[in-house]
């Protein structure tokens, strides 16, 4: 495993191709450095692969709000930068996007693991995950839910484009038919 | 306040003590409400950038563009309200250590724009204290004027991210930001040299 997280080319070292390493190599290929994030366990290997490589700087903030402010402040600084978190901290994103990201223009890139679905054992997980698309649709924002592994490059390489020409943030929503998801194990 | 020994300033009157320091197109984030109004009063920069919501994200915003421009200072203008919104960027802040950010927090123990109702950490939090607590070693109170002007002249040579706090009055800002985001970024990018002017 941890020869495979070492991979940079979006492949394993079976040379299996990993949701991961595809995002880590779409995010280095748009020039996207800068990489902050609330942990959730599905990211984690992807977490652990920016870590690894010296291209990024990630580390965690204490809130989302603040990873969103912090890409915000660094594109305007000449800087491309794109967040991580799961469904209950995109929730408390409501303010920030309606204030900061969607009224100023900002190409602001989001990476959402998806909870609340698709075996969800935590009631508020799966509440909290009914109310992304209605606040995604209800600010007029652009979101894509990927679901396999062969649409992920299309899909996320292209709306990071996308977000970037046209200056307004995006929504990659990672479902767990692409990333396995969280099990409950007991 | 009297505790620390700290004289009541006025916010529009230091705001304009450290525009007039800066020599270098150092980027100032203005916070919401009063702060960035009196921002905008004290003379309009194109390396100024005035926030229109998103209440605590002056410091987050602030050390994004630090990030991106490790060359150029970047102050970051927030009042003691919006900071309680988001304690924890202090110690994003204090874990990342960029040497060319520059936090000033006024505070007057109000949320002065809604009514000036106080806040929850008037008369009992300590925003240096918590500062410190937080990681930000380089943070102090400031006595005065004259102890804030040499706090800055310090914290633009610092080789580690620095915090200001002063007790300031209820004054309202002096001036009001004209509110056209699109426009404040746009300018914002050509102070940086992040885009040429149309």
């Amino acid at each position: 495993m941890a020869i495979a997280e070492q991979q940079t080319q979006g492949t394993q070292a079976s040379g299996e191709r990993t949701w991961h390493g595809i995002v880590l190599q779409i995010l280095k290929r748009n020039e996207i450095s800068l990489v902050p994030y609330v942990p959730d366990r599905v990211l984690t290997p992807l977490i652990k692969t920016l870590h690894a490589d010296p291209f990024f700087t990630t580390f965690a903030t204490a809130r989302e709000e603040e990873a969103v402010g912090i890409v915000s402040g660094a594109w305007m600084g000449g800087r491309r930068g794109a967040v991580l978190m799961q469904t209950s901290g995109f929730a408390t994103l409501a303010n920030t996007l309606a204030s900061l990201a969607v009224p100023y223009q900002i190409p602001l890139i989001m990476f959402v693991s998806e909870r609340g679905t698709l075996g969800e054992f935590n009631y508020g997980q799966s509440l909290v995950c009914r109310t992304m698309r209605p606040v995604l649709d209800s600010l007029a924002l652009e979101h894509h839910t990927v679901t396999r592994l062969d649409e992920l490059e299309f899909i996320a390489d292209r709306s990071i484009k996308q977000a970037v020409t046209t200056q307004a943030p995006v929504a990659l929503i990672l479902n767990p038919l692409l990333t396995g998801g969280k099990t409950f194990d007991k | 306040m009297s505790a620390r020994n700290t004289k009541v300033m006025n916010r529009f009157d230091v705001t304009k003590r450290l525009i007039a320091k800066l020599e270098h197109e150092e980027a100032v984030i203005g916070g919401i409400g009063n702060t960035n109004f009196d921002l905008w009063a004290a003379g309009h920069r194109p390396q100024n950038f005035y926030m229109l919501g998103s209440m605590g994200l002056a410091f987050p915003i602030a050390l994004g563009v630090a990030l991106a421009q490790p060359e150029r200072r970047v102050f970051a203008l927030e009042g003691d309200g919006s900071l309680l919104m988001q304690l924890g960027a202090l110690s994003t802040i204090a874990a990342l250590k960029p040497k060319n950010l520059i936090m000033i927090v006024m505070d007057n123990g109000i949320y002065q724009i809604t009514g000036a109702q106080p806040t929850p950490a008037a008369g009992v939090a300590d925003i240096v204290a918590i500062a410190l607590g937080s990681g930000l070693a380089n943070s102090a109170w400031a006595a005065d004027e004259e102890d804030f002007e040499r706090l800055v002249d310090e914290a633009m040579s610092a080789s580690e991210p620095s915090l200001i706090a002063l007790c300031i009055d209820d004054k309202p800002g002096v001036g009001a930001t004209r509110r056209d985001p699109v426009q404040i970024r746009e300018r914002f990018m050509h102070g940086l040299g992040v885009r040429e002017p149309l």
